[in-house]
């Protein structure tokens, strides 16, 4: 076991190298850099403004410069934000996207296995139909299409809800972590479905019904904990899409979280931002990933024993 | 049907399950009765160093914990003592010699002295801090030769002190706005102790900003400041005029997004915004609501046009795009009436100009122009394009401005729009045939608008160079001798630059926000510039 995650953590290594040194020479080329602004930068500014930032340096040593401060846990300090690092940048936002993922969550599994659930009792019936339409509409439909039709909705015709942030007005929590839900509460519905309606044919559901359980204490007590273990496996992978999603729901709602401060710095051609979020997420979801492995081996004895000759 | 009940149940666990702000007591109320002034200022300050920061958010933060040498009055924009209690100026314009009151401290209870200014303007002028705003001294004799390099003895430049609490400062030529330059925000007395207990003195990156380090002279002083989190600052202990401020604390709430920012007034979160969406007004119009402002702005909407293209490179050509522009049209469709039609770069009543009355919305005369220039109805003129950077407003007007060109000249042109910063550097690199812009006046004085038709000038990225104009500019209003002669030569200066049309000006911007109406002290003006030490709270109950 130890040798698969060490084998692991080794393969993580490259790809986060590729990752970094794509984004790295990538920004460069993006027209406009972090100091154009309306107002014309004299050249000496510039200058002095370039010379401060590193970036007056031929191309490779900024690179070399650049992964020397990384290995030592520094990010560099933020263009758009002069006196801020983006250490301390991804710090702020990072609790917030994550509040926000949490809870999307937290509405994806009500939502979605509930609706599951329900959908998996009377299959091929109004009461499967509806649920599962529902839940392919939520597939298909964007997040940027569905945020601000809600925002129309809710905020701007009904005003029962604000149409943006996150904790300065009552409920204003709400509306993101629907939108952020409910492409998950999709999937997960879809999931359930299946799960269950391939655990209720089962033997000892008919079991259970002939000992006359009342069907309540049948789905719930026996067909649920078999019946979502694919919904359970989806939970690793959706919350690597729920961070990498909330770029989009941060944007519609501006939430300061990590996703709008990486789209703000993309804007802003704030280079040091951008890679310090793209390297962060880089990891992030690395360790998630590796995290999942860990489970889906430990879980399977089969896949375990493979592990013992080191490859997967 | 009764599971769906169970899922409509579980769902509205779910939203009550997430947390919510208890309403209670509202911020303005309890600002009200705390001395607390709650305000949007549109975004995070970049940074609280007014060498670094440019924008306006940061300007506002800076009016209320830094004090300059003089400040601007709000009701009349007239400079008047700040740290400064007194100064006279020589007859011939050229030195200002300055008299600091000796009760000014620093918020650590350290006098403020003229070797702070000193020192302060030293930092402000040094090639290596990069400050964009260092052009606003260069009237000052030899600021310009330092900022370049060519001079690095500091001593050689025209500021010098005179003893601890006076001041001289030397100018090349009569500069009839420099006090105001001095009022700015960017000119703002900074600390030098606590800057160089913190690294370089010349360091961007630096944490004497940080609330837990910053020592600053103004009536207020940060004490918290978490990104993307309310800005707070409360009233510094050591101001040597704190008797007299009615505020004790002001805090500024980041507000990026204005229809959030109109709900949180309305929710009694705000006393005033920063800003109000277009739409909005007619509903705030309409109730006739004494929150609403709407007032003109030291700022103009205008298009500029590269004058090296074909077609576009013919003055007649320009003046007959701008003579087919119906503003008024676009004022009240698209703008609702939040903007004034502009017909002069120079917005009418800056300080006592107002600027020459050189064409109007004129469509026959625009044609025979246009025949005049070879092109009779539109024939054989060559297709552009207008750029703009990628914004709902900015297309909207665009493609009035499109349509009113078909309609009235037969001329075919396309919209572009691209992301800001590929925007600015079409625009820097004039790739583009007209493009959209908007210049907001660092002072009241039409100079500051005139001076981007300078060939010289960064700014002017249309290729326009015109010797007669930058002699007009550069010479012959600063041999003025008196101030209505000068601005006679302004709106001479501003009739032949609008002959030759490298910028058509299509409308003088307004400022539109929510204001509580028991404030007092914040008076419209056209900088929307406010001095906190006028401001009270919830006095309609007076």
């Amino acid at each position: 076991m130890l040798r698969f995650i060490l084998w692991r953590l080794l393969q993580a290594i490259p790809v986060l190298l590729a990752v970094i040194s794509i984004t790295f020479f990538l920004v460069r080329f993006a027209p406009g850099g972090p100091f154009d602004a309306d107002k014309a930068v004299v050249p000496e500014v510039r200058a002095a403004l370039e010379a401060q930032y590193r970036l007056d340096q031929p191309l490779h040593r900024q690179y070399l410069a650049y992964m020397g401060d990384l290995l030592r846990g520094d990010l560099g300090p933020s263009f758009k934000y002069p006196g801020r690092s983006v250490n301390e940048l991804i710090a702020t936002g990072f609790p917030v996207t994550a509040e926000l993922g949490l809870y999307a969550m937290g509405i994806a599994l009500l939502i979605g296995g509930a609706a599951g659930l329900v959908a998996a009792q009377r299959p091929n019936t109004m009461q499967d139909y509806l649920p599962m339409s529902a839940a392919m509409l939520g597939i298909c439909m964007p997040a940027f299409l569905l945020g601000p039709l809600l925002v129309l909705v809710f905020g701007i015709w009904l005003e029962w809800l604000p149409v943006s942030g996150w904790g300065q007005l009552p409920g204003d929590k709400i509306l993101p972590s629907l939108t952020l839900g409910a492409a998950y509460a999709a999937y997960i519905a879809r999931l359930a479905r299946g799960g269950m309606l391939e655990v209720m044919s089962q033997d000892y559901i008919r079991t259970a019904r002939a000992k006359g359980l009342p069907e309540y204490k049948v789905v719930l007590g026996h067909g649920l904990r078999t019946g979502f273990v694919p919904v359970v496996a989806f939970l690793g992978p959706a919350f690597a899409g729920i961070l990498s999603g909330s770029f989009v729901i941060e944007t519609v709602f501006q939430i300061h979280g990590l996703g709008r401060f990486y789209v703000q710095a993309a804007f802003n051609r704030d280079y040091t931002l951008i890679l310090g979020c793209t390297v962060f997420l880089a990891t992030l979801i690395l360790t998630f990933n590796l995290l999942s492995d860990i489970l889906a081996a430990w879980m399977n004895p089969r896949l375990r024993a493979g592990l013992n000759t080191g490859r997967n | 049907m009764i599971r769906w009940r169970i899922v409509a149940l579980a769902l509205t666990a779910t939203l009550a399950s997430l947390p919510a702000c208890t309403p209670g007591e509202s911020r303005v109320e309890s600002g009200n009765r705390l001395g607390i002034f709650h305000i949007g200022n549109g975004s995070d300050p970049e940074s609280l160093d007014p060498h670094v920061a440019t924008g306006i958010p940061a300007g506002n933060v800076f009016s209320a914990i830094y004090e300059g040498l003089v400040v601007s009055n709000p009701y009349t924009l007239e400079p008047e003592p700040g740290v400064a209690e007194r100064w006279e100026i020589s007859a011939d314009g050229l030195r200002y010699r300055f008299y600091l009151r000796q009760n000014a401290r620093w918020s650590n209870g350290d006098p403020v002295t003229a070797e702070d200014f000193r020192w302060t303007y030293e930092r402000y002028l040094t090639p290596a801090m990069g400050n964009e705003w260092a052009y606003m001294l260069f009237p000052v004799r030899g600021a310009k030769e330092f900022f370049s390099g060519d001079l690095t003895d500091f001593t050689q430049v025209g500021i010098r002190t005179l003893g601890e609490y006076s001041l001289e400062i030397e100018l090349k030529n009569p500069t009839p706005y420099f006090l105001q330059l001095l009022a700015h925000s960017s000119s703002a007395v900074v600390h030098r102790p606590t800057i160089e207990a913190h690294g370089s003195p010349t360091a961007r990156y630096s944490a004497w900003t940080r609330p837990q380090n910053i020592v600053t002279n103004g009536p207020f002083v940060p004490y918290e400041w978490k990104i993307s989190r309310p800005l707070k600052v409360r009233k510094n202990p050591h101001y040597w005029d704190r008797e007299r401020l009615r505020l004790n604390e002001i805090h500024f709430h980041p507000t990026e997004n204005a229809t959030t920012e109109e709900r949180l007034f309305r929710a009694g979160q705000l006393h005033k915004t920063n800003t109000l969406p277009t739409d909005k007004v007619p509903v705030y119009r309409a109730a006739n609501s004494p929150a609403l402002r709407v007032q003109p702005y030291l700022g103009t909407y205008y298009y500029q046009v590269n004058t090296t293209r074909p077609g576009l490179s013919d003055a007649r050509v320009r003046r007959a795009l701008a003579m087919s522009i119906d503003r008024a049209a676009i004022s009240r469709s698209i703008l609702r009436g939040t903007s004034i039609p502009a017909f002069s770069m120079t917005p009418p009543g800056t300080l006592g100009y107002q600027p020459p009355a050189v064409f109007s919305f004129d469509p026959d005369k625009a044609r025979q122009l246009l025949a005049e220039a070879g092109y009779p109805n539109g024939t054989g003129f060559p297709s552009f394009e207008i750029l703009y950077n990628t914004s709902e407003g900015h297309r909207k007007v665009a493609v009035a401005i499109q349509q009113m060109w078909k309609r009235e000249l037969n001329i075919d042109v396309t919209l572009t729009n691209q992301e800001w910063k590929v925007y600015l550097d079409s625009r820097d690199n004039m790739d583009y045939d007209i493009a959209r812009a908007g210049w907001i006046g660092d002072y009241v004085d039409p100079l500051t608008f005139l001076d981007l038709g300078l060939s010289s000038n960064g700014n002017n990225n249309t290729g326009f160079a015109d010797p007669h104009y930058d002699w007009l500019i550069s010479e012959h209003i600063p041999a003025a001798r008196t101030r209505p002669e000068r601005l006679a030569r302004f709106a001479t200066a501003e009739a032949y630059l609008l002959e030759k049309m490298p910028f058509i000006p299509i409308y003088t911007y307004q400022s539109k926000y929510l204001l509580d109406p028991t404030i007092r002290g914040l008076p419209p003006n056209i900088r929307d510039h406010y001095n906190y030490r006028y401001i009270t709270l919830g006095s309609a109950a007076d």
